[in-house]
């Protein structure tokens, strides 16, 4: 955004003499002439993958290294589909701003260790494809990408993603035997241990499982502002809310805390809602936001067959957030 | 013990703003030097906002110190003064630091007059009365500003007769002097309520009692103590108040001042004179004192040359019309990590290319910065991460504005205010896509003026 230095059109010999600093400062740009250094938006992309690493971590020590594999994949195969698209288009790959990175350890983190590897490959080309590039890449698109991957695998391949495919008998990695505390409670009433679900020695999607990790992860987040601390506050909020009108002080050992701790809730509030892109700008519009994704997830995981929503809430929201941007224009100094 | 006792109202700061660095260490504390007289200083016809001034006065005429060379014809112009003795030359073309091409009365210095230390006491210096307050009428106030073309010190250059005005339709309850000088790098306003506070309170003390103002406060960011502590040696038995405010980028900006000072918001698209305030810039404030108290008009200001681009910064007061070329070389030329020579601040400074641009009556400073401090990446996409919200002081969505600016969609922009918007730089600071917010809002700002005026 740089004119080349102005002629000077001054006819004044002395002036004349006088003009121009040299070659190197005849550059003039439009003011602020300072930037807040540190912070790029490929900065804001490592903090996600440095929040990711404690969620990481617990995926790994919980599931071994099918975890790592299924890690592997998705990252290899969304780097793939981004130069692939960006070549499409005859653009340089955007690798480094470190987007299509997040992407992919988002979508692992949030398939089952259970997913065959080509639905891992699936859901990535699907969601850099579908989910970003068509729109027209990093900041146009409407949907979380890492979502829209996950929904396309979700509902192609029911068979080894849904619910039942959580659980493998024969495994020799213990909480792979169990269904998912959600499976467990809605369907034979059994609920699992808080600190079980706290520390994340439950079955579930790769990164959900520890409440802790995802909770250290996204405090780093927020207190970086790199993720809108409105969005997980409101929907942490809502979503207890309605938990604690649902259960009470518990219904079969199933409290609300288990409600929060349980299923997708935390990863998903600090790392899938907190998309930047797919969330309102406002901060009423990210109030308005995290409230809705929480209700819904309760509203799906008690009135619905899905045992757990945050995937489904999330895309709902996504839909929503243009409009959610056009009702919250926040009102200006000195507006009435 | 708050700092404005029981009646004040402002809690002292505003809502959102940016905390850049402030880099003020360049020239904290440098006394303020008076530069010696150009050979010649170029004078533009228009250095204020409003309309331009007509020349009086002809090729080869002799004119002294003081002297009237262009008369302010609309209400919302001011006049302009000769700041040498000299001849004026052959009608010129200057550019404005912010680009503009416009005619100039130039004048080749004769006589050097007053210099040096002698030149500070006859513009600052000596006793400033504040028991002679009923010998001026206050119309006789608004017409030695009026006739002394004095026009707003801190960058805006709005011609301060019209503000400083006993006729006026909204009556003034308060009368608030910035003080601030919230732009990093910048410390003209620091040194000269430092060193001249009298004169400074003096003409506070005038331009209220000419609005009719109750109160006089004089707003200051509390990263200045000693130029607190200056001023409020100085009040002595006037009454005048000395608010001292949270540092906080914007806070210069009139409309934050007064919410921080008085806690009244100045109504979206309004003056400050609708909520009852006149304001004025300290700089602006003495010059008042000079044109009432000795009859001078402005010709001189005080300005700061800044920043680690150049080799020894100082606080200088310079006649206007003199080249930032001249003061560049005055102040040691420049090092070798120049890279940008802005024109006022680097958040709301225009950057300049030209050693022969000059100093206007609204330059506050000189700012050069190096490659490193202006770190030229290229703009990426929008991630919509609402930093730009999150600081915007005026509250608006400075990336929806951009978008409205870019693709030439007026009733978006208007939606969002965008003619609410001063500037002032916060959000494309903050900006981590590094997007040129600011240069996209210029835009839009003029698309809308454009359709409005159809």
């Amino acid at each position: 955004m740089k004119t080349s230095g102005m002629k000077n059109k001054d006819n004044d010999k002395t002036a004349a003499a006088n003009a121009g600093f040299g070659p190197a400062l005849t550059e003039v740009a439009s003011s602020p002439h300072l930037v807040e250094s540190g912070r790029t938006t490929r900065r804001m992309m490592i903090d996600v993958l440095l929040a990711l690493v404690p969620v990481a971590g617990a995926a790994v020590y919980f599931f071994r290294w099918p975890a790592v594999r299924q890690m592997a994949i998705c990252l290899a195969a969304c780097l793939a589909a981004e130069a692939l698209f960006a070549l499409m288009r005859r653009h340089r790959p955007p690798l480094a701003d470190g987007s299509a990175a997040v992407t992919a350890l988002i979508l692992a983190l949030s398939l089952p260790v259970t997913a065959p590897w080509y639905t891992a490959v699936i859901g990535s080309v699907a969601a850099i494809g579908v989910g970003k590039a068509l729109f027209g890449g990093l900041g146009m698109n409407l949907f979380n990408p890492a979502m829209v991957g996950r929904a396309f695998v979700m509902i192609s391949f029911a068979g080894a993603l849904g619910a039942a495919g959580y659980q493998d008998p024969g495994s020799s990695i213990d909480v792979m035997t169990q269904a998912t505390p959600l499976t467990a409670f809605q369907q034979s009433g059994v609920s699992a241990g808080l600190a079980d679900l706290f520390l994340g020695r439950t079955n579930g999607s790769l990164g959900e499982t520890s409440a802790l990790a995802c909770l250290i992860g996204g405090l780093f987040l927020c207190i970086r502002r790199s993720a809108a601390w409105r969005i997980p506050a409101a929907m942490l909020a809502a979503a207890g809310i309605i938990a604690l009108l649902d259960t009470g002080l518990g219904v079969e050992g199933w409290t609300a805390a288990h409600h929060l701790f349980s299923g997708a809730m935390l990863f998903g509030a600090f790392f899938i809602a907190t998309d930047p892109v797919s969330s309102p700008l406002t901060p009423l519009g990210q109030i308005i936001y995290g409230a809705g994704i929480g209700a819904l997830v309760m509203v799906i995981r008690l009135f619905s067959g899905y045992p757990e929503g945050v995937m489904f809430a999330v895309l709902l929201m996504n839909a929503l957030t243009p409009l959610i941007n056009r009702w919250t224009i926040p009102t200006p100094f000195g507006g009435q | 013990m708050g700092w404005f006792g029981p009646h004040g109202g402002g809690d002292g700061t505003f809502a959102r703003g940016i905390h850049p660095p402030a880099n003020k260490h360049f020239s904290t504390g440098c006394a303020i030097e008076v530069v010696p007289c150009p050979e010649r200083v170029v004078l533009p016809l228009q250095q204020n906002v409003g309309g331009p001034c007509t020349p009086v006065v002809k090729p080869r005429q002799k004119v002294a110190w003081g002297e009237l060379v262009g008369r302010g014809e609309a209400f919302v112009s001011s006049a302009l003064h000769a700041p040498v003795a000299g001849t004026v030359e052959r009608p010129a073309m200057t550019t404005l630091p912010n680009g503009r091409h416009m005619p100039a009365i130039a004048i080749r210095t004769e006589d050097p007059g007053l210099t040096g230390q002698d030149l500070w006491e006859a513009v600052f210096g000596g006793p400033w009365s504040n028991d002679c307050i009923g010998s001026y009428e206050p119309q006789q106030i608004h017409e030695a500003i009026l006739e002394a073309g004095i026009v707003g010190l801190g960058g805006a250059a709005f011609p301060t007769h019209v503000k400083i005005n006993p006729n006026t339709q909204k009556p003034i309850h308060t009368l608030v002097v910035n003080g601030c000088e919230c732009e990093p790098y910048l410390t003209a306003d620091d040194q000269l309520m430092r060193q001249a506070p009298d004169a400074i309170i003096a003409g506070a003390f005038l331009a209220g009692y000419a609005v009719g103002a109750r109160r006089v406060v004089i707003g200051v960011e509390d990263n200045k103590p000693e130029a607190v502590e200056s001023l409020r040696r100085a009040v002595g038995r006037t009454g005048i108040e000395v608010a001292v405010l949270k540092t906080k980028y914007p806070q210069g900006s009139e409309k934050h001042l007064i919410k921080a000072v008085l806690g009244r918001e100045v109504p979206l698209g309004g003056l400050p004179a609708d909520v009852g305030v006149a304001i004025g810039n300290v700089g602006t404030m003495a010059a008042v004192a000079r044109a009432v108290v000795r009859n001078r008009p402005l010709t001189h200001r005080v300005i700061c040359v800044t920043g680690a681009g150049v080799a020894r910064p100082k606080n200088l007061m310079v006649p206007i019309g003199i080249s930032i070329g001249e003061i560049i070389d005055y102040c040691g030329g420049l090092t070798a990590e120049a890279a940008r020579i802005v024109a006022g601040g680097p958040m709301m400074g225009f950057a300049v290319a030209d050693r022969a641009t000059p100093v206007t009556k609204g330059t506050s400073g000189i700012t050069v910065l190096t490659a490193k401090d202006i770190e030229t990446s290229a703009a990426g996409p929008c991630v919509r991460c609402g930093r730009c919200v999150e600081v915007c002081p005026m509250g608006l969505v400075p990336t929806k504005l951009a978008q409205a600016a870019r693709t030439g969609d007026l009733r978006l922009a208007r939606r969002h205010n965008i003619l609410a918007c001063f500037e002032c730089g916060a959000c494309a600071y903050s900006c981590p896509a590094r997007i040129p917010l600011v240069q996209w809002i210029r835009v839009g700002k003029t698309q809308v003026a454009r359709s409005q005026g159809r």
